[in-house]
């Protein structure tokens, strides 16, 4: 693996407070050095290192998602391990956390392991998240100590919530004994049977049954009530894909109480509003589904003001002939892996003047600290070698068709996206370069 | 190629057809989806091709659109539909395919997407849907680029059948004469009863009736109508107590409950009937004027007795009549829109006539 020298950018890492010109030394898979411009030359020749250039661009670690689907073991013609982490690159993550909602369901430690095998031939680490239950069938408990030991990374059913009360009460019980965090997707499907939208006027204008608010809220709300009678035993709640302003300010109220919990948000939930699915645009189908704006607005507000810890981009690809269906089949999802940092980068930073380091933040530093990712989400010395190089005033067309990913189900396709991704290096190798 | 064909028929038959064609159409602007895609103008235009379409002599009228090729693909089962569209398409002329769910590739598993384009290998100029998921036609005429028309589609709309419900309306209330505006139904107030949230009849005309002037009280259970159903449109309220609604109402819609659509929801039967039943003698009292209409199919006994269905301020039986007038006129639309016929020319006014409604179609 060739040494690398990324010359002259304008490094953002806010795990090591870092937001100006820097040199950065890239040897042997990690971070080698970090020092002003021109002070790593003869080092950079002493490796016979590669140069890159990077004035005028942003350095900064690799983007960490840590919600992402991709499909494999059992699905291969939505997505394999290789597209998907492929897509990753081509959008600047260097990081992605896989669900375990594949088929088989990842509940055991071979599954967790060929995950992470270099067979699969990936583009950036994969580290799995085991289902929570068997099966993700919600009745018993996998065995979080070992998956742990096998690389997981989180446990969860994502998708198929974990509706018994007792049952999620030992699943976090159980993952803080393991040390690991237990991400809840909040629904009450109790509430949702046969629901493909956001409930309210235009869901009933449409003809579709609604999702309602509180199939979220609520279910946040029983959870955080487990969490706090389980204080004391550092029970780690993370909140996946939050979408309304109830459930937010449920999170909220909990921290307030000293409550472990945290959350993510994609970037549909905060740039499109439910009025996206328009004429049953399938694009715009996903859950939980597209809210109101006023709930839009809350999902921003919530980066904003710091209550919204991360965002995940929930990249679920699915083939043309299923989203091609009569809107209540079609599956839920959307891809998100390339569309993400740009999207970000002109809603957030343009728009809202939010920093580049509050940027990188949200969408590496934090999320790598929220699974306990050591070495990913930062460019200090001896960190992994996960760089993303990015030009931050470049605006350019989004195009699903010239996705990295199998699948093309995306609402963003002709967006204009601001930052475009130059180079990505994952581990020291570089996995992704703009042609 | 089957419009030359249309074409020399009506020479040689002698059919004036305008002399200036109008530039052709799109797909889309031919298909009927949603009743929100009419303009004041469109219904209008509507209205007076089922009129004159109606009135034709039937030999002159079949060489309208002859051996043109409409499909009909059910999803659902349906009488009343399915035989005016049906008989609506061979009245002009034109070849029907009847696709239904229960005897075609669609129990093997085919999709609507691949079904629609082999309808279109197949010849099919339109295709006129029945599907029991809302947006349905939305898909199919994505897929197929030919004119679709929404022929009730899950619980989103059902647009032939509230215009066929609003000609119903005009002839019983004497305004089929008058030139349809936004003020046609000025002063009347519709109420529709019963199972709003499941019906697409309901959002059709909720969405429809508005638009021309009218007022639309909703009135049913909560269960059954929730209060986002008054955010459809402007015009539209809420009235939970059907003898109020009654008072205000010139007309009164009965819907039945759609059990196959029920999910999670209980509905008292006996209590239901008690509050929302349209029986003889809440009829009397509370509305003696009212013009009492039912798009079928119903549940006699439940939501309506006979005594109400078949009594004398029940038109019914003319709303399956009407159906077959205004499913020629989308008909014609969608496969001919640059022929209208003669009397229908920018140039010239509708020349008013004393037409009656003729009974035709009872399925």
């Amino acid at each position: 693996m060739r040494t690398i020298l990324i010359s002259g950018g304008h490094v953002v890492d806010p795990s090591a407070g870092v937001d100006a010109r820097r040199d950065l030394l890239l040897k042997d898979g990690r971070v080698a050095a970090i020092e002003p411009p021109g002070k790593l030359a003869g080092a950079a020749k002493q490796a016979d290192a590669e140069i890159v250039e990077a004035r005028s661009m942003v350095v900064a670690p690799g983007l960490v998602d840590i919600h992402v689907h991709l499909r494999e073991p059992g699905q291969g013609y939505k997505e394999t391990i290789a597209t998907g982490t492929a897509a990753a690159a081509a959008g600047g993550f260097t990081t992605v956390c896989a669900m375990p909602n594949t088929i088989p369901v990842n509940d055991s430690v071979e599954t967790t392991r060929w995950m992470q095998s270099a067979e699969r031939n990936p583009s950036a680490r994969v580290f799995p998240i085991a289902a929570a239950t068997r099966g993700s069938m919600g009745e018993a408990l996998t065995e979080y100590g070992s998956l742990k030991a096998a690389g997981a990374v989180a446990v969860t059913d994502d998708g198929k919530p974990i509706l018994g009360e007792a049952i999620m009460h030992q699943a976090l019980a159980a993952a803080a004994r393991a040390g690991l965090p237990v991400i809840q997707h909040a629904e009450d499907t109790r509430m949702t049977a046969g629901a493909s939208m956001n409930a309210g006027a235009l869901a009933f204008r449409l003809g579709l049954r609604g999702m309602p608010v509180a199939a979220e809220a609520g279910l946040v709300e029983r959870d955080l009530r487990l969490l706090a009678e389980l204080k004391g035993a550092r029970a780690h709640l993370h909140i996946a894909h939050i979408s309304t302003a109830a459930a937010l300010d449920a999170v909220r109220r909990a921290r307030r109480n000293g409550l472990h919990v945290t959350c993510e948000v994609a970037p549909h939930h905060f740039l499109l509003n439910e009025s996206a699915v328009g004429e049953y645009n399938t694009n715009a189908k996903m859950n939980p589904p597209l809210r109101a704006e006023s709930d839009r607005r809350a999902m921003l507000e919530g980066l904003l003001d710091g209550s919204i810890d991360c965002i995940a981009t929930d990249h679920a690809p699915h083939a043309a002939h299923e989203k091609e269906q009569e809107f209540e089949r079609a599956p839920n999802g959307i891809t998100g892996l390339e569309s993400a940092l740009g999207l970000t980068l002109d809603l957030l930073h343009r728009k809202h003047k939010v920093s580049l380091s509050r940027l990188i933040t949200l969408l590496s530093t934090q999320p790598a600290n929220l699974l306990n990712l050591r070495g990913r989400g930062s460019l200090a010395v001896g960190a992994f070698a996960d760089v993303v190089v990015f030009d931050p005033g470049e605006e350019w067309t989004f195009r699903a068709a010239v996705t990295r990913s199998k699948s093309t189900n995306t609402p963003f396709d002709g967006w204009t996206m601001l930052g475009r991704v130059r180079l990505t290096i994952s581990e020291g190798r570089v996995v992704y370069r703009a042609d | 190629m089957k419009l030359a064909n249309a074409k020399q028929l009506h020479r040689k038959s002698g059919v004036a057809l305008p002399s200036a064609a109008a530039p052709t159409a799109s797909a889309e602007s031919r298909s009927l989806l949603t009743v929100t895609s009419l303009g004041v103008g469109d219904v209008s235009a509507i209205l007076r091709l089922a009129t004159v379409l109606e009135a034709e002599p039937p030999a002159e009228r079949a060489l309208r659109l002859a051996h043109r090729r409409v499909a009909l693909l059910f999803y659902e089962s349906s009488t009343r539909t399915r035989t005016s569209f049906e008989l609506a398409a061979k009245g002009l002329g034109a070849d029907t395919a009847l696709i239904s769910s229960q005897s075609s590739s669609i129990e093997k598993g085919e999709s609507l997407k691949d079904t629609g384009i082999t309808l279109r290998a197949l010849g099919a100029e339109c295709i006129i849907l029945r599907h029991l998921s809302s947006g349905a036609p939305y898909l199919l005429a994505q897929a197929t680029g030919l004119p679709v028309l929404n022929a009730g589609d899950g619980m989103h709309e059902h647009p032939s059948q509230a215009l066929l419900d609003l000609r119903t309306m005009l002839f019983a209330l004497g305004r089929s004469e008058e030139a349809p505006g936004a003020t046609l139904l000025q002063g009347i107030t519709v109420a529709i009863v019963g199972d709003i949230l499941h019906s697409r009849v309901a959002r059709s005309n909720a969405l429809l009736l508005p638009r021309l002037g009218a007022q639309v009280v909703l009135c049913g259970p909560p269960a059954l109508l929730p209060e986002v159903a008054q955010e459809l449109a402007p015009g539209i309220s809420i009235e939970r107590d059907l003898d109020r609604a009654l008072k205000q109402a010139h007309i009164v819609m009965m819907l039945r409950i759609q059990k196959e659509r029920l999910t999670g929801v209980h509905i008292d039967l006996d209590e239901y009937m008690t509050r929302y039943q349209l029986h003889r003698e809440r009829l009397l009292a509370s509305g003696p004027q009212a013009i009492v209409m039912h798009p079928g199919p119903m549940i006699r006994g439940l939501e309506i007795t006979s005594e109400v269905a078949d009594g004398p301020q029940s038109v019914i039986e003319k709303q399956v009549g009407h159906g077959v007038a205004i499913r020629m006129a989308l008909i014609h639309r969608a496969l001919a829109p640059e022929q209208p016929p003669k009397s229908l020319r920018p140039a010239l006014q509708p020349k008013p006539r004393a037409t009656t409604p003729r009974k035709r179609g009872r399925a």
